[in-house]
């Protein structure tokens, strides 16, 4: 090996390093942040204070209750977002895989992406402005993103897809729409079916948030309580999203593993 | 005089990859004729077929198909000559996860508004019709299975059986019968000549097999290097005409269950 | 050749129930989201909402408005690496007790004590906490504790992608070839030493990549909790939405985008940089 060149090899990387440490630094200091500030007697009191309000979290069964209902919202709105959302990629994996042409599948990629793009609470807020507070908000905001992110992943899987079934289709006189559902669903269905699924459990994380700008859900209770400092019914609210996020977090991979075995 | 099915005029064809595949071709059929296409591998019976099928578009020269040039309609008019245009592919082109009903049914989606397509898929708008075709192939018990339980001949056959519930004016297959026994071969060319000749139907098989070619098909082309290399009734086709087209293929003339070299 | 003959689809039945099943569970779903399509038409709604997106075109433009996204923007970037950079601070010492007796234990003999192991455990739960609460309720939290602006960012960044910095640290680790990690045992150097130089190097590269994905993901948190007070371009956007100024939240969209687009950039080539 020689010598010269590993020294330059490590000199680039070295420069690089440099370079982020000394932008990590700017961060700092435009942010005029001190970390070390963090972690004076003061600050620390500071915090200790505040986490002791959020004890004992309140378990009354009235307010349990509401923060039960705040759950099954927080589903229904993970769940109809992403059906519809599935439903809208469906239609557009045809033109994002091609099936109309070039430019169409040109914009079709565009417009996916500029819904992926956007935060899903930045659409939370828009649906908000457009249908008013509540859960009708964040179904729409999740499903204008979702379709986003499916319709991207719908559409390659499908140009992906060995296309002989679809053509012979089309030979015998089949629409588009027709050689799609009887050529190429049959055989990327239970792919597009997964990415909707692991899709799902994603949204049902957003879906707890975006109820802070007012789109319902459990988010919805949490901002009311803070904003009213009540800190032991968000606490409730709190352990209840963390219960949520983690069981299904469980039972999907409870699931996946049955689908494995299943398959193999 | 009778319609006329297809004719070819001075038509050539090449590969996108430049290789020439047919050369001046001219040739033409009527409505109720049955031929069968031979020629050894590589001889361009599979772009002759296509070419009718207007899956591809002739270097020069033009075609007819069932009285129409499928370049020079619409889509809209090519979507309704294409559903008159049956095709049997070597390997059916089917999603092995559907079910044989469904598989079948496929043939006359060409034929079917959206709506009534969308519903087949839930539950089957005809049964006794795929049934039918798929007796007449002695398949019928399969009916309701998914096609990758079946074997490479069963499909095959179910392939045929998508093509006779399409029920075209234009028969195309492009070697039906290579993954099926001679007894499975004869049942399903005698079923699909059956099925041309009653209703007048054109129908053009290309074949491996000259045995099978020559016992049912009254009239025979031969191909050789992309041109025909003759045009015959099958009384005339001699062994010395058949020597010369395979002379490529080593000394024995391809027979049903030979491998395909 | 007659055979029975089926006249009817032997599975419409199953098709059957699971429509009639899905059924039942999407009408109360539609209730409980409150899915009412014709609100979206509602008059009054759809008015207000038309004219605001009307003033999407053409994006405000003034040089003023510019020089204050242009700061917002930088406050944004600023957020995400000092969240970072703190993030990484916390993962790197609860991502070695985590991975340490494990990947200790794959190079060589391991000494199997309890201590280690309750320890991993307990990093582990706290790792889950972490992780399990979204950046932003920790931003909402530690607005009301540190004032509104980017010092709740930082930290609700550091705190949640600590959590997960570390479990892919871990990760990372368990799976990397011990081969000259155990060749440096055998040559006599310690455990310690061992896993330095010989495990660390090589997965440096993977934990460098991860580390620097992590940040164009922070970039993205750091705007989305500018929306309940966290500073930079979030809560620009979240005052401009507020009075209903189409045309500036359509210039700070388009930064966004931009900003995304850079964010991508700069990582593709860092990550060059360091390869």
């Amino acid at each position: 090996m020689n010598h010269y060149s590993a020294r330059k090899f490590c000199l680039k990387c070295l420069i690089t390093l440099v370079v982020i440490v000394l932008l990590i630094v700017a961060s700092f200091v435009y942010l005029s942040l001190n970390p070390l500030a963090l972690f004076t007697k003061q600050a620390m009191s500071d915090i200790a204070v505040y986490t002791a309000r959020f004890f004992p979290p309140d378990l009354s069964i009235t307010f349990l209750q509401k923060v039960w209902s705040g759950i099954l919202q927080t589903l229904a709105i993970s769940a109809l977002a992403t059906l519809l959302a599935a439903v809208v990629s469906l239609f557009l994996a045809l033109p994002a895989a091609g099936e109309f042409g070039h430019s169409a599948k040109v914009v079709t990629r565009f417009f996916l992406n500029f819904l992926r793009s956007v935060p899903e609470l930045v659409w939370a807020v828009l649906m908000v402005l457009a249908v008013g507070l509540g859960p009708f908000a964040g179904t729409l905001a999740l499903a204008l993103h979702t379709t986003g992110v499916l319709g991207r992943l719908f559409g390659e899987t499908l140009e992906n897809h060995p296309p002989q079934a679809t053509r012979a289709l089309r030979l015998a006189g089949a629409s588009n729409a027709q050689a799609f559902m009887y050529g190429a669903l049959p055989g990327i269905y239970s792919q597009l079916l997964s990415y909707s699924l692991y899709r799902w459990e994603m949204n049902i994380r957003m879906a707890t948030i975006l109820g802070f700008v007012g789109a319902g859900g459990l988010g919805q209770i949490l901002y009311y309580e803070l904003s009213l400092l009540h800190e032991q019914q968000a606490s409730t609210v709190i352990m209840a999203m963390l219960v949520l996020v983690i069981g299904v977090d469980m039972i999907s991979n409870k699931l996946r593993r049955v689908q494995m075995h299943s398959l193999g | 005089m009778k319609k006329i099915a297809f004719s070819f005029k001075n038509v050539s064809f090449s590969h996108s990859n430049g290789k020439e595949a047919l050369r001046n071709i001219n040739i033409s059929a009527t409505a109720g004729e049955s031929i069968a296409i031979i020629g050894s591998s590589g001889s361009g019976k599979t772009s002759f077929l296509n070419l009718i099928a207007s899956s591809l578009r002739p270097s020069t020269g033009s075609i007819t198909v069932l009285n129409v040039d499928p370049w020079a309609i619409s889509k809209g008019q090519l979507q309704r000559l294409r559903s008159q245009i049956g095709l049997v592919h070597q390997a059916a082109p089917i999603p092995p996860r559907q079910r044989v009903i469904t598989a079948v049914l496929a043939g006359r989606l060409g034929q079917w508004p959206l709506w009534r397509s969308l519903l087949s898929l839930i539950y089957p708008v005809d049964i006794t019709g795929p049934q039918s075709c798929l007796q007449k192939l002695d398949l019928a018990d399969r009916l309701f299975d998914r096609c990758d339980r079946l074997s490479g001949g069963q499909l095959q056959r179910v392939g045929v059986a998508r093509v006779l519930y399409q029920a075209p004016h234009l028969f195309l297959a492009d070697e039906p019968v290579s993954a099926m026994d001679p007894v499975l071969s004869d049942l399903t060319i005698q079923c699909l000549l059956e099925d041309a000749q009653s209703r007048d139907a054109c129908f053009v098989a290309s074949l491996h097999a000259v045995d099978i070619a020559l016992r049912w098909f009254p009239r025979i082309i031969g191909l050789r290097d992309g041109a025909i290399f003759f045009d015959l009734p099958a009384s005339e086709v001699s062994e010395s005409l058949l020597q010369q087209l395979y002379e490529s293929e080593r000394g024995e003339l391809p027979k049903q269950g030979s491998t395909n070299l | 050749m007659s055979r029975t003959l089926y006249v009817r689809d032997p599975d419409a039945l199953r098709r059957f129930s699971v429509a009639v099943i899905a059924l039942v569970i999407l009408w109360p779903m539609i209730q409980l989201a409150q899915f009412d399509v014709f609100a979206l038409f509602e008059v009054s709604n759809l008015k207000v909402f038309t004219n605001f997106l009307i003033q999407f075109f053409p994006p405000n433009l003034q040089a003023s408005f510019l020089a204050l996204v242009l700061k917002a923007t930088i406050e944004t970037l600023a957020m995400a690496t000092a969240g970072i950079a703190l993030a990484m601070l916390m993962a790197i010492p609860l991502g070695l007790i985590i991975t340490y007796s494990l990947s200790i234990s794959r190079i060589g003999p391991a000494s199997g004590h309890q201590i280690a192991r309750l320890s991993r455990y307990l990093a582990r739960m706290l790792m889950l906490l972490l992780r399990g609460i979204p950046e932003i309720v920790w931003a909402l939290l530690l607005v009301r504790v540190f004032g509104l602006g980017p010092i709740a960012g930082v930290l609700a960044i550091a705190i949640t992608y600590g959590g997960m910095l570390a479990k892919v640290y871990s990760e990372i680790l368990e799976t990397e070839n011990t081969l000259p990690a155990r060749a440096l045992l055998m040559l006599g150097s310690s455990r310690i030493n061992a896993f330095l130089y010989g495990l660390l190097p090589g997965a440096s590269q993977e934990l460098a990549s991860y580390t620097i994905y992590r940040w164009e993901c922070a970039v993205r948190a750091s705007v989305v909790m500018g929306f309940v007070g966290a500073g930079g371009l979030g809560q620009l956007m979240d005052q401009s939405m507020k009075m209903l100024n189409g045309s500036e939240v359509s210039t700070i969209l388009i930064v966004f985008l931009l900003l995304v687009l850079l964010a991508d950039y700069i990582s593709l080539i860092i990550r060059r940089q360091l390869a």
